[in-house]
């Protein structure tokens, strides 16, 4: 039996694959997790074994738990083993396992790294097809930064399905890898004209992806966009251009004018209701950014919005639902336009799709003017009544009052309505939007003087019928109300006509049942309201009732007193202490009210929610100082609340104002703002016309309010708003009458061209004037607090990262990097903080100085390319031919002047020269030997690809370098350290040296091959005679008499770059070398050989390698005596310092220590480890350099170099 | 971009499960149990469109869904994708399922989670339909270059 057990379980150990686990789960619906975990510790013991076969069919199921939600992260290392799989069914499911399980904190997952470039690299398209789909789950930044040189080989594949998904899969390497996008992009957008739709699909998907998250960088773009859109047939192509033309027009207006046409075409044209959708999205776009000037294109408007009119008419709800989504657009700039479909959109509110409704809602929202207001809002307060579920009633409470408050009240023509609204709410059960209502309540009774007699009255009412709201307080929110209710009533005590009514109201026995902050509020408001109609009784002699009404205070206080919440509490015995100590007083027969009102007197104002913020930080004040030093006695803190609050003599003048006159005001208001202004702590009230209310005295500036007395204001529980509309139309109806009147007056007195005019008029919505004359305050703002919102935007978006500027020519030490060895990133930077911060803003590298050359001029150049790049869409913009705007830097060396050309052929040829090095990897190789040999060993990893990029640390210097030389903003002149070698009618050759750290006796030659003819290059050889001292260094086999092969090929017009090693034994002095090119020109006529000779010069600067140096450890290095010292003076000098050392940090790879006024330390190092230290001054027209370096000979050349290089300035 | 394909039925138990972004298994249950619960209070007629930012965490997805029979096919989306495209999408999916397994219903699903690359089975119809460029266009079809029959729906009892 037991047997059979043993035997039955080791039956299904093996034999239980995905199907059985299914099933069984099946079958096992009361204890499924009992039957899951016995499973998955079946799946550990198959996990054991050492069968693949096992392995993989385990981790197939494990995948079918982990969307059942079980965690599988346990088993990362098994599924990395099903990953390197040979058979591609396993490697399968190991790649899916991955996708879904593995993240960024997966641990394994550096161990995957070989083996998905082994996959990549398969010959089978398969294998490589399901790494990159797993790939694109899981990649992180390592990988990303590991994978993306070879991710963007397969982007040329042959086969469409590979280059598919390369293409995709590099947007999520951009995500995670961002240094990744510029190299790749030229290849990115080759691929928008790849032969196969798929793959062309593919490009303009991940293209548009990016270009959503930063648009701006893409309009160079659109030309090539625009030609897609009016070719391509592909409706999802389409879509998506369409959708991102959407999101350039926006900053480049002139877009949209040139898309309007083209796309009213197609919109008339086309039967795809989704596309159709996304043209109307798109010129409902370019109309938003046309809206100002455009008045022209209110056939697009009208075409878009018939359009969506028929959308939203059709019985697809998915449409509708769009239909409305894309009206919203439109309201926001064409309001007029939609509002002629209101009779829709309310219609659309009683459908009985939520998503429609709440759509529907969000147009109301827009739709409002002051006309309609009143009519919107009541039917909205009817579907309040209709709405059964809460979610869709609080939503709709919401946008009743936002689309109320909008704009600062802007429609509301009638603020009792309103008021009259926010009461009829308050009667919604369940809702959890009491506070919302309760924060409209307070806000209109604050900012609108005129309402707050009448919104008095309607809280004085809601406090007596606190019985109905509070009833349930655990389960609704709406209780809040009472918490304005209570204030407003307290606040504005001088209104009420029933004081006594309403504190009695508010101190009874139920009150204690409400939250503790309610409760708080109403103790404090009592006060207020004790207050002032102790002042009315003592006013009219009527000590009695004073008394009567201190005793009442006092007797029903101590409920509060016992209060559990204490805050309540607290404030309660406070009071109930006070009003004990006016009784007193009372029995003396002493009068109290002035005193008692005292205080609370002072006027509240509104102030903006982001006053706080915007107040700027006087000169001279630093936040961040102690004030004292930190264990500070308490005493300077005292001072502090003082001020903090208004100060008090302003709230003390209210009542004595009618005694003060107008001078004595002013002399006064003056010296407070002289205070005002020498206190830090004081909030200034913003400069708008409404603050004068607030300084100005007296009661004059209060509106009167004409209220309509016959109207019964006071019947609790019975919807009033109702009559507002009606009146507001008898109203409008009178007025408009009146207006006739009067109209018909002038008409009789002057019949003229006028009168077609008004009549057209009187039915304009700006003609409906409002029932109260209705002032409402702004909110105050500090004085010269800017109006920037700059503090909305999130500093976490992941999309920043891409955010990278792509029409600028590439940096050589942008290229991808190569499968190398980690060893050399650790070794980098030794002293590279700064770069690091640096990373991002792309680094000028030795390799290619002419676009060094160009990062140069970064600062001021990136204007010149912004200019370029817009005059290339100027152009395709208007047909009109660019403004001839050439800024072509005088002095500019040839090499340069040919980079200025055409930046997409610099990007094509960019990219050619990466291919074809990756071709000419072998080639290349024995230059690496010593760095293979290291990664040989500790990866057992297949040689492929070699870095040819070892002098990182080199390049991220020669950045610092630029840096330092361009510290300040004034404009420097092109650089180029790029220098003609040897020019003939065929080919033109400029170099550049630049030393490498890593290797003390080596300099990397670079040189660029420009075919000046029209015929086709190839068979490029280079040959340099070798000195004793200086020498190619060839690779292994090969004789010092074989030239190195040129490892590309040069067509007409392109140039191109390469790169060639030099040993070298001593770098004291300057060298030249003779040398070779030998080449095969090839035309029509056929071939012919040709050669060119060239010298190559190696300064001594160009065994420099700039290093920054801290001003701490150059001190040191000039103290410690054993430098060699030397100096040199240049007359007729013109150019400024600034520039000057800038010429000095660029051609001879020096850094700037320290720089004081006309005085700069400098500091440079050589391959070799030689210090050269600079102190360069600057005199009337000339110019000192004392050297100090460990060489004297070194020292003496790097000095006449220099002296040859400034002489020329 | 597509955040996430959820297959589930209807009952909410997940049948095929797609995240195109790192959540943990907690993380991914709750979206499904949620969107579930959205999809499922919504009875057929009404639009297939919800939106559910808080559930992924920003406010630019949107949940794009069919229903049929016993499966409900959502796509989590953000803005950049045509809505009434995705729809389609859904449509070709499920078509593509179809093929894969000659009247498909919800069995297959669970039973082949490992046949024929089910699981690429999503992207695959993806770029099936972005390749095809066929010009008729059927009712109810919003993309017009697909030329696709609504399956059906008995097929997926």
């Amino acid at each position: 039996m037991a047997l059979k057990m043993v035997k039955g379980s080791i039956d299904r150990m093996f034999d239980k694959n995905l199907q059985d686990l299914v099933r069984g789960i099946r079958n096992h619906k009361e204890d499924e997790a009992k039957y899951i975990s016995q499973c998955i510790d079946e799946i550990k013991q198959e996990l054991k074994q050492d069968n693949i076969a096992v392995k993989a069919n385990a981790v197939c199921k494990l995948t079918y738990l982990q969307m059942l939600g079980y965690d599988i992260s346990w088993a990362a290392f098994n599924i990395i083993e099903v990953m390197s799989a040979s058979k591609f069914t396993f490697k399968r499911i190991g790649y899916l396992a991955a996708s879904q399980c593995f993240h960024e904190g997966t641990d394994v997952i550096m161990l995957t790294t070989n083996q998905i470039r082994k996959d990549l690299s398969s010959p089978n398209q398969y294998d490589t097809g399901v790494a990159l789909t797993g790939l694109s789950c899981f990649v992180t930044p390592d990988l990303a930064r590991d994978l993306a040189n070879d991710i963007m080989t397969l982007m040329s594949h042959t086969k469409p399905y590979i280059r598919k998904k390369a293409v995709l899969i590099m947007y999520k390497v951009f995500l995670k890898y961002p240094e990744s996008l510029r190299p790749a992009f030229p290849r990115l957008k080759e691929k928008l004209e790849d032969p196969d739709p798929g793959v062309q699909s593919a490009a303009v998907n991940v293209i548009c992806e990016l270009a959503r998250r930063n648009p701006k960088n893409y309009l160079s773009l659109a030309p090539l966009f625009f030609k897609l859109m009016t070719s391509s047939t592909n409706n999802w192509v389409l879509i998506k251009i369409i959708k991102l033309f959407g999101a350039l027009t926006p900053l480049e207006p002139r877009l949209g004018k040139k898309l309007i046409e083209p796309l009213t075409n197609l919109i008339h044209s086309t039967s795809a209701m989704s596309l159709l959708y996304e043209c109307v999205n798109t010129v409902i776009a370019v109309l938003i950014s046309l809206s100002s000037g455009m008045p022209n294109h209110s056939a697009s408007i009208q075409l878009c919005v018939q359009k969506l009119r028929i959308l939203i008419e059709d019985s697809d709800q998915n449409l509708k639902y769009l239909g409305l989504l894309a009206m919203s657009k439109i309201l926001k700039t064409h309001p007029k336009s939609v509002q002629s479909h209101k009779d829709l959109i309310l219609q659309c509110l009683d459908d009985k799709d939520e998503s429609i409704r709440l759509r529907a809602l969000d147009l109301l929202y827009g739709m409002v003017s002051k006309k309609n207001l009143m009519e919107i809002v009541k039917k909205l307060m009817i579907h309040v009544d209709k709405a059964e579920g809460t979610t869709y009633r609080d939503e709709l409470l919401t946008k009743i009052i936002d689309i109320c408050s909008q704009s600062n009240y802007q429609y509301i023509t009638n603020f009792e309505w309103y008021i009259s609204i926010l009461v009829e709410l308050t009667r919604l059960e369940g809702t959890r939007h009491g506070h919302l209502i309760a924060a409209q309540m307070l806000d209109v009774a604050i900012r609108v003087k005129a309402i707050r007699k009448f919104a008095v009255s309607q809280m004085a009412m809601l406090l007596d019928n606190a019985h109905l709201i509070a009833s349930n307080t655990q389960r609704n929110g709406i209780c809040e109300v009472l918490y304005a209710a209570a204030w407003i009533c307290g606040e504005f005590s001088e209104h009420l006509e029933e004081a006594n009514q309403t504190l009695e109201a508010m101190l009874r026995p139920k009150v204690t049942t409400l939250p503790g902050h309610i409760q708080a509020v109403y103790v404090q408001n009592m006060v207020k309201l004790y207050a002032s109609i102790l002042q009315q009784k003592e006013q009219a002699g009527e000590k009695e009732a004073a008394q009567e009404i201190t005793q009442l205070m006092i007797e029903r206080l101590p409920q509060f007193v016992q209060s559990a919440d204490l805050e309540v509490q607290e404030r309660a015995s406070c009071i109930l202490q006070l009003i004990k100590y006016i009784q007193k007083l009372q029995i003396k027969e002493v009068p109290v009210a002035e005193e008692v009102i005292a205080l609370f007197a002072g006027e509240l104002n509104p102030v903006a929610p982001k006053a706080q913020k915007k107040v700027p930080v006087p000169e001279g004040l630093d936040l961040d100082a102690w004030i004292n030093e930190p264990p500070s006695d308490s005493e300077s803190e005292d001072e502090k609340p003082k001020t903090i609050f208004h100060d008090e003599e302003q709230r003390h003048s209210r009542h004595r104002q009618p005694e003060i006159d107008e001078e004595e005001l002013a002399r006064r208001r003056e010296a407070r703002k002289q205070e005002q202004a020498n206190n830090p702590f004081y909030i200034k009230s913003s400069p708008s016309p409404q603050k004068r209310y607030q300084d100005t005295p007296g009661v004059e500036h209060i509106p009167v309010v004409q209220i309509d007395l016959s109207v019964p204001l006071k019947v609790p529980g019975m919807p009033m708003s109702d009559q507002y509309v009606k009146l507001e139309e008898e109203r409008r109806h009178k007025q408009k009458l009146e207006k006739d009147k009067k109209k018909k007056k002038q008409k009789k007195e002057k019949r003229g061209k006028h009168h077609r005019h008004n009549s057209l008029q009187t039915e304009s919505e700006e003609d409906i004037a409002p029932a109260h004359r209705v002032d409402i305050i702004t909110e105050e703002m500090p004085e010269n607090a800017l109006p920037s919102d700059e503090d909305d935007k999130d500093p976490n978006d992941p999309y920043k990262a891409l955010d990278i500027d792509l029409d600028k020519p590439l940096a050589d030490s942008e290229k991808l990097p190569v499968q190398r060895h980690r060893n050399v990133e650790a070794l980098k930077s030794p002293d590279s903080e700064a770069p690091l911060v640096e990373k991002k803003s792309k680094k000028p590298k030795k390799k290619e100085k002419k676009h060094k050359d160009k990062e140069r001029e970064k600062d001021k150049g990136k204007k010149k390319e912004k200019e370029k790049k817009g005059e290339d869409l100027d152009f395709w913009l208007s047909t009109a031919p660019p403004p001839a705007s050439s800024t072509q830097p005088q002095g500019e060396p040839e090499t340069s002047a040919a980079v200025v050309a055409e930046p997409q052929e610099v990007k094509k040829e960019e990219r050619e020269e990466q291919e074809e090095e990756e071709d000419d990897e072998g080639k290349k190789s024995s230059k690496h030997k010593k760095k293979k040999h290291k990664k040989e060993k500790e990866e057992k990893s297949k040689d492929k690809k070699k870095s040819k990029k070892k002098s990182h640390q080199n390049k991220e210097e020669t950045a610092e370098s630029v840096q330092n030389g361009t510290l300040e903003d004034e404009p420097l002149p092109p650089m180029s350290s790029y220098r003609l070698l040897a020019e003939n009618p065929y080919i033109k050759m400029t170099y550049d040296i630049q030393g490498n750290l890593q290797h003390d006796s080596q300099v990397t030659v670079s040189v660029i091959f420009e075919n000046k003819s029209s015929s086709f290059l190839k068979s490029m050889e280079l040959n340099v005679l070798d000195s004793l001292n200086t020498k190619m260094l060839r690779p292994e086999g090969s004789s010092v008499h074989d030239g190195i092969p040129v490892p590309f090929q040069l067509p007409p017009g392109i140039s191109n770059e390469a790169q060639f090693v030099f040993t070298l034994q001593s770098i004291v002095m300057a060298q030249k070398l003779k040398g070779t090119l030998s080449f095969i020109v090839k035309n029509d006529e056929g071939s012919t050989h040709d050669k060119l000779d060239f010298k190559l010069h190696f300064s001594c600067a160009s065994y420099l390698i700039t290093t920054p140096c801290y001003s701490d450890a150059f001190a040191k290095l000039l103290e410690s005596g054993d430098l060699h010292m030397s100096s040199i003076k240049v007359d007729g000098i013109s150019i400024s310092f600034q520039h000057l050392l800038a010429k000095i940090c660029f051609h001879h790879h020096f850094s700037v220590v320290e720089r004081v006024d006309s005085c700069a330390s400098m500091y440079s190092r050589s391959i070799q480890g030689h210090h050269v230290c600079l102190l360069v001054k600057k005199g009337e027209n000339s110019i000192s350099i004392d050297g100090k370096c460990n060489d004297s000979t070194l020292l003496s050349n790097l000095l006449d170099e220099m002296k040859e290089t400034l002489s020329k300035c | 971009m597509i955040n996430a394909i959820l297959v589930f039925n209807n009952h909410g138990k997940p049948r095929l499960v797609r995240f195109y972004q790192h959540l943990t298994e907690e993380v991914q249950q709750q979206i499904i149990r949620e969107t579930f619960h959205l999809v499922l209070k919504r009875d057929d007629h009404i639009c297939n469109f919800l939106e559910c930012g808080s559930l992924f965490g920003g406010s630019d997805y949107k949940l794009i869904y069919r229903h049929y029979a016993t499966l409900y096919f959502v796509f989590c989306v953000d803005s950049s994708e045509s809505e009434l495209g995705i729809l389609d999408l859904i449509q070709v999916f499920v078509e593509t399922l179809d093929k894969c397994f000659e009247n498909v219903c919800e069995l297959d699903l669970i039973f082949h989670m490992d046949k024929g690359g089910l699981s690429a089975a999503p992207s695959r119809a993806v770029s099936a339909v972005k390749n095809i460029n066929l010009p008729e266009i059927p009712r109810n079809i919003n993309i017009g270059d697909i030329n696709i029959k609504v399956p059906n729906l008995s097929q997926f009892m």
